[in-house]
Formats: C-alpha cells, structure tokens, sequence
C-alpha cells in the first residue's frame, strides 16, 4: 500500500538563538504599538496610584518626601503586576505559545526575549514616568535620580520573575488572583532593597552596596527565571 | 518500507478519569499521509499534541528517526511543522509579518519566496491587511502558507481544513500529496471527507471508563 520513496533529506538548524530571540522581540513590540491601550494601561495606572496618596493621606511636604520613594517603588511593583497577565494570554490564545515552544531554539531564551520585550513595554515606560512623579512628591534631585537607578535594575526582575508566575497560571481562569498570590511574596526583596537604597541615598550614606545587591538580583533573575518561565509555560501547555 | 520517521511504542493517556487511548502503537514513514480518525472526544487532538510534543501526560515511549525523541529535541522541532486549532496567527500582525515572524526562525527566507507563499494560498493583495480583518478561512490560509516554504518532513496539522472554501481544500489535498509523494511525512485530522491516495488510517475510539474505584 505504501508507495516506497525515499524519505526527504532532514533540515537542518540554521537560525541562532539570538536572532530568534530579537524575532521575538520585534513581534511583541510590533504587535504591541498596534494595540496602544494595553500599553497605556500600567502607566496610567502608576500615575493615578501616586497621585492619590497627596489627596488620600496627606499633602504634608515632609510626608511626601519620607514616603515618596516608597510610594512610587509599590505603585511601579502593582502595575508591572497589572500587566503581567497579558505577557503570555495573547500568545496562548492566538497559538503563538505553542509555535514557540516548537521552535528549534531552546525555550528558555524565548521566553527571556519574551520578557525583555514585556520589560520594554511597561517597565521602562514606569522609569521614564517616575522622575516626573518624584518631583510631584517632593523628593530631591539625589533622591530621584537614586530612585530612578533603582527602578531601571529592579523593574526588569519585577517583569522576569513575573513570568514564573504569568507561564504557571496560564492554563487557569481564575488566574489572576493566584498570580499576585504567588509573584507578590517574591517581589518583597526586591521592593525592600529599592526603597532602601533611595532610604539611605537621603540620610547621605552610601548606596553602593544596595546597588550591588541589586545587581545580584538582575543576574540572578536573568540566570534562573527564564529556566523557571519555560517549565511552568511547557506544564500549561500540556494540561492545555 | 522506509524506516519510520517518528515512532511511539505503547502510548497511554488519560484525560480526567477516562483512557483516551492505550496500548498505541503508531509509526510514521516517509512518503505516508495517516489521518487520525475518531469521533469527538476520542482524543485525536491529544494524541497529535503527543506526538508533537506538545503534551506531556502519557506513558510510553517515542522514538525520532529511531532514537528516544527527548535525546533530540532542537532536531525533531527542526523537522516538525505542527499547526494546531489555534494556528499561531496574530490578529495584530499582517499575513506577511506573520508568515516571517513563523518561518524566519526555522530558515531564512527573503520576502518575495514569502509573498510568493502568500499568493500561493489566494492572499495576492493581503499582504499588508492586519489579520484581525481577514476571515476566519483567510487566517487559516495564512497558516498553511507556511507549508509553501516548509523544509520539514513532519507535517502534522490538526483540523487543518476547518474554514476552508472548495478551493482551497483542493489545494490543500494536493499540497498533502505532492509532500508525501517527496519523501515527506502528514498526520492529519479532519472531519472533512478526505480520502487520498495511499493514506492511511489510524482509528482512535472513545476511551472506556477507568474500572478502580
């Protein structure tokens, strides 16, 4: 029954992980300033948070100025959160996940393109609005260019560690709530060594080892998250 | 016959507390279009996401070109063109955006073989249309431009004539054929009335009720 032909020569992998991971940078980023509202969301979002604890608690200078930098680093941590649920929903419904998780290129490196490119969109966007905030508050021009240094290292753990949390409730409906349920507890070093380090910037001590450590917690995040990222969307997807 | 392409020995799965299938033994030759048939629930889906990888809750064990598939993962996905119910189009992306941004992390490819692709599938005009404004079978034709430009012997397409006009399931039909008839392999479901020649057939019935308590 079978005709007998000769089997069709295999294919080879040509195309680097790199040039796969800035493919999937671009898509997302194409794809994202298509759909401007989604964008807008987590920064208007911050704006309004921070704008509310003037009228909400007090319009007090030296209030403001002491809890500005807390302000500001809870309110960025909530809206990178508000838009972690759109990291992979789009893609899982639309099929892209699953292409991805087919590609020949190891997924871990998918998925940190993937999260470079979710950081793009809402987490540099929250640095670059954060100074003028800062001076709304109050804060001094030391204190928001410290804060601003440490939002740039901290929000792109916010959004990598996000994606554990974002690839592990995928599958569920009611994933939203978990999702803060599980991400919140492991932003919390992060938070305290941001708010810290504009803390200590204030009383004039030094900052370089909140930096550091800081520091530390990118590399760590660059290094281990996507491995995380990339098991929990393969869990999702099977249970899919 | 050739020796098989893909191969899975005693496959099992279960779906809540049902057994979708056991005992499976399925073998994929080069130069073979297998259709996957059953009625609703029987778990053809499951069974393609198997075998593509995309699943991993069975026991049993799958084999590439005859050695374990989990050895040889970048290869496999390398020769493996899977296009599921969920066809991996984005609604915000244009055919051709969506066509490169599918094929242009498996080989490069200039845009003109892509547009070529694209007309191949009745898109001519399309290209730069986003594609939440094209019909549900213009998106699916999207899709199956990628079997224009594939290199993989391993097609494995799910309910990949849904949507489509008499036209293009014709040009799907002979699409099938002409990669068998290269050497190349096609696992397929369909609850069109698809009957090619040489295909062959791989009946999957509706699992029995677990009987442990």
């Amino acid at each position: 029954m079978t005709p007998k032909v000769p089997a069709m020569p295999l294919a080879v992998v040509r195309v680097s992980a790199w040039r796969a991971m800035a493919l999937v940078v671009r898509r997302d980023l194409r794809a994202s300033l298509r759909q401007r509202q989604d964008l807008l969301n987590p920064l208007l979002f911050f704006f309004m948070v921070v704008t509310l604890f003037p009228l909400g608690v007090s319009p007090e200078v030296s209030f403001l100025q002491q809890a500005g930098s807390g302000i500001l680093w809870v309110a960025a941590l909530l809206s990178t959160l508000l838009s972690l649920d759109h990291l992979f929903r789009h893609d899982f419904d639309d099929g892209t996940l699953e292409q991805m998780v087919l590609q020949p290129q190891p997924l871990f490196l998918l998925v940190l393109a993937k999260s470079v490119a979710h950081w793009l969109l809402t987490g540099l966007p929250l640095v670059m609005l954060a100074p003028v905030l800062g001076v709304m508050l109050h804060l001094d021009g030391n204190s928001i260019a410290i804060l601003c240094l440490t939002l740039l290292i901290g929000t792109p753990v916010l959004s990598l560690i996000g994606a554990i949390g974002a690839a592990l409730t995928l599958g569920l409906r009611a994933g939203g709530v978990l999702l803060s349920l599980l991400i919140i507890p492991l932003y919390i070093p992060v938070l305290i060594f941001g708010t810290g380090t504009v803390a200590a910037a204030a009383n004039g001590a030094p900052v370089g080892g909140y930096l550091a450590l800081m520091m530390a917690f990118l590399v760590l995040a660059i290094t281990l998250a996507p491995f995380a990222s990339a098991a929990a969307l393969r869990i999702s997807l099977s249970n899919s | 016959m050739s020796e098989p392409m893909l191969k899975a020995v005693n496959l099992q799965c279960e779906r809540g507390d049902r057994i979708l299938f056991q005992g499976l033994d399925v073998s994929i030759v080069p130069g073979t279009i297998t259709r996957v048939e059953g009625p609703n629930g029987a778990g053809k889906t499951t069974l393609l996401r198997i075998l593509a990888g995309l699943n991993d809750s069975y026991t049993g064990d799958l084999f590439w070109c005859g050695e374990p598939r989990a050895w040889q993962r970048e290869v496999f996905h390398r020769n493996l063109l899977y296009i599921g119910h969920r066809p991996g189009i984005k609604p915000l992306l244009t055919p051709l955006e969506n066509l490169r941004a599918l094929s242009a992390v498996r080989r490069p490819l200039s845009d003109g073989a892509l547009c070529q692709a694209l007309d191949g599938t009745g898109l001519q005009g399309y290209y730069h249309v986003q594609c939440r404004n094209l019909s549900a079978g213009q998106q699916r034709r999207v899709a199956l431009a990628r079997l224009l430009v594939s290199d993989e012997p391993l097609w494995i397409l799910d309910e990949a004539f849904t949507a489509l006009d008499y036209h293009g399931v014709a040009g799907l039909e002979q699409l099938l054929v002409e990669h068998a008839a290269s050497g190349g392999a096609v696992v397929i479901t369909t609850h069109h009335d698809l009957d090619l020649p040489g295909m062959a057939r791989l009946k999957l019935g509706v699992g029995e009720p677990m009987n442990d308590a």
